[in-house]
């Protein structure tokens, strides 16, 4: 595998999920694209930009706009031996398809007793900003983590999304791959050969003893952005992404603990049964010994996500937000 | 008056036609005898799981397919084991005239480990993707877009399978049915939607639930070509099917197929009849029993004798017997793999 250091090529994001779709396409005949504007267009964030010149009409598919219709069809697609990529563009517009991803994908290989695979890629993009407003918005990732059957990944790094995004395409189950569109076009060192990450290994971003935070999603660079001014402070804070959240790597969460004592977990998704929540939970089942203050959690607001700038910034935890709590859990 | 545009004066046309057409000719014989043998092996197995429901053999929901059994047949006497049919929570019909064994039916039904779906269905989840029975579902309408789905497969890989969909009249104002019919059609996807309308959706009547109760003519409205046939009359379904599979293999894209039709018991085991229908609708419909009506017919015409259709209805009853006493010999399922399979291998 390749290593995450510095190789001197930089691209954004989406770019180095694109190489990763680009290479499993050119590998697997079976793999075809549906979604609004994924075709010629090349997606609404450039996520098939060149493939429809590339692999044609029949594996880049624009769709009408029926969520709910090519979510199905995917699911009758995989059944029959190919492997459908959802691309979705907001996750809000899948919500249309809920029954179609509860009852029957999630639920396929179960009932078939591991008969039937379920290869189907759900992505696109996930979270709060540039005034997207209420139904381009959401996250609701917690609830697939809650219903059996879905992997769940939340990549923050041009690298992480390049190899997870290849995992992804060689998966058997169905896959939600949420990409956050603060992170769209953020921009880092990523090889140019191929190259996967497997599911359920969390990465630490920055190592430290005093304080543990895992973030999810956008609240791993704003917890490293908290980080560097807290170590000014001299408090010296671990930073984990746990990159996947089905599977999740408690291992490395517990380790950690273990070494600080204390734990935040930051996420701009709801709190209520939340991944705080789980993580919470598990900690106090499996490292309770090893905790030295009460687990804490940063939420965004439990709240639809409203349009006015003020208004928006204010429902997502800040870079000052999260310094504050690890503060309060360091004084502890 | 207002002078009522019914179904039932609708099938008599159709089966008006089907006559007129010389159909039962055209069949060879041992084909109306798989027909029957079909029919007849649906009809013992409902009415055997009918009397385990009762005797509480069967303790989750059991819905049959008694009057509707012309459909599967004729329809799936067309399809290839590598065919993908997607069903309905009606399903029994379907599992059976594709190929699963009633032994396999049954002890799904009996929730036993060698069940179709190994217990963890019932019957409402019968899987056999070896003969392509790709579900059926609890849920009314996503069986139209997976059927969607493996059409979208099928071509693809450039294969010259088929999918095919199952559905009810209840699923035809659900967004199911509006989506799957217009992707299929957009993209010339081979698949075939059988809707067998037999007028009520659990006991709500297909009339109040649509203006429009012409399927085959709202298919029209999507540009899906569609054609309405009595769907007690084998003979009419098997034709009809003959030619939308055929197109559909051949790369000439999706039809419609509207059966109509009547389910002469309740809606699932252990309901009554609750007066949403009268017993004179029910005895009218009984008296068009499609297996009768069909041995009537072949016989009259001197295609088979009143002694061979005897022949499969013993050699059924003993199938039937057999799958009993399988089903109630099979161990149940090992509580150790109730988490079992919920992901794949690797990743």
């Amino acid at each position: 595998m390749a290593s995450p250091e510095k190789v001197g090529r930089e691209i954004t994001y989406t770019e180095a999920a694109r190489e990763a779709l680009t290479s499993a396409m050119e590998r697997d005949s079976t793999i075809f694209v549906l979604g609004e504007g994924i075709g010629e267009r090349g997606g609404n964030f450039n996520t098939t930009k060149g493939l429809y010149e590339r692999f044609g009409p029949r594996r880049l598919r624009d769709t009408p706009i029926c969520e709910r219709g090519f979510v199905g069809l995917c699911t009758g697609a995989a059944m029959t031996g190919t492997r459908p990529i959802v691309d979705f563009m907001f996750i809000d517009f899948i919500l249309d398809a809920v029954g179609e991803l509860t009852n029957q994908i999630a639920k396929i290989q179960y009932m078939t007793s591991g008969r039937l695979k379920m290869p189907v890629l759900l992505r696109g993009c996930v979270g709060v900003g540039g005034g997207a407003a209420t139904h381009h918005s959401g996250s609701y990732f917690p609830f697939f983590v809650n219903v059996p059957g879905f992997r769940v990944v939340v990549p923050t790094t041009p690298y992480d999304a390049k190899g997870l995004l290849a995992t992804a395409l060689r998966c058997d189950d169905p896959v939600l791959f949420l990409e956050h569109k603060s992170l769209l076009n953020v921009r880092g060192d990523v090889p140019d050969e191929d190259y996967s990450i497997p599911f359920g290994q969390a990465r630490v971003c920055r190592e430290g003893t005093h304080v543990t935070i895992v973030g999810v999603g956008p609240l791993v660079p704003k917890s490293l952005a908290a980080a560097a001014t807290l170590a000014s402070e001299g408090v010296s804070v671990e930073v984990i992404d746990p990159r996947t959240l089905a599977p999740l790597d408690m291992e490395t969460i517990l380790t950690s603990v273990g070494k600080t004592g204390k734990l935040l977990v930051a996420d701009e998704s709801f709190g209520p049964c939340g991944i705080g929540a789980e993580i919470a939970a598990q900690v106090m089942d499996q490292g309770f010994d090893d905790l030295a203050a009460p687990v804490r959690r940063l939420n965004g607001v439990h709240t639809p996500t409203p349009y006015s700038p003020p208004l928006e910034a204010a429902v997502v935890p800040s870079v000052d937000q999260v310094a504050a709590a690890v503060r309060e859990l360091a004084a502890e | 008056m207002l002078v009522l545009h019914t179904p039932e004066a609708q099938v008599s046309r159709a089966k008006l036609k089907a006559v007129k057409q010389g159909v039962t000719m055209t069949i060879p014989t041992e084909q109306m005898l798989a027909l029957y043998r079909t029919m007849v092996r649906i009809r013992q197995c409902e009415e055997q799981l009918a009397r385990s429901y009762a005797a509480g053999t069967i303790t989750g929901a059991c819905h049959t397919y008694v009057g509707e059994e012309a459909i599967a047949t004729g329809v799936c006497a067309h399809l290839r084991h590598d065919d993908a049919v997607f069903s309905t929570h009606r399903g029994h019909g379907h599992a059976l005239a594709k190929g699963v064994p009633p032994r396999e039916l049954v002890a799904e039904l009996f929730g036993r480990e060698t069940g179709c779906s190994g217990g963890r269905g019932g019957s409402m989840h019968l899987f056999s993707p070896e003969v392509g029975m790709m579900g059926t579902s609890g849920i009314v309408g996503p069986c139209i877009l997976q059927a969607t789905g493996a059409g979208y497969s099928f071509q693809l890989l450039e294969t010259d399978q088929v999918g095919v969909a199952f559905f009810g009249d209840g699923a035809v104002g659900n967004g199911a049915f509006h989506e799957g019919l217009n992707l299929a059609t957009i993209w010339d996807l081979p698949v075939v939607f059988i809707c067998e309308n037999n007028m009520y959706a659990t006991e709500v009547a297909f009339a109040y639930s649509a203006r429009n109760t012409d399927v085959a003519g709202r298919a029209a409205g999507y540009g899906l070509p569609a054609e309405m046939v009595d769907g007690n009359d084998v003979v009419a379904i098997y034709e009809a099917a003959e030619a939308a599979v055929a197109k559909a293999r051949s790369g000439g894209g999706p039809s419609l197929i509207e059966c109509r039709t009547y389910r002469t018991r309740v809606h699932a085991e252990g309901m009554g009849e609750s007066g949403y229908r009268s017993q004179e609708e029910i005895d009218r419909w009984k008296a068009r029993d499609p297996i009768a009506a069909f041995a009537r017919r072949v016989v009259e015409a001197g295609d088979l004798t009143d002694a061979d259709l005897q022949a499969v209805d013993d050699q059924i009853t003993a199938e039937i017997q057999d799958a009993v006493a399988f089903a109630t010999d099979s161990p149940w399922p090992d509580p150790a793999t109730v988490a079992d399979h919920i992901y794949g291998e690797g990743a």
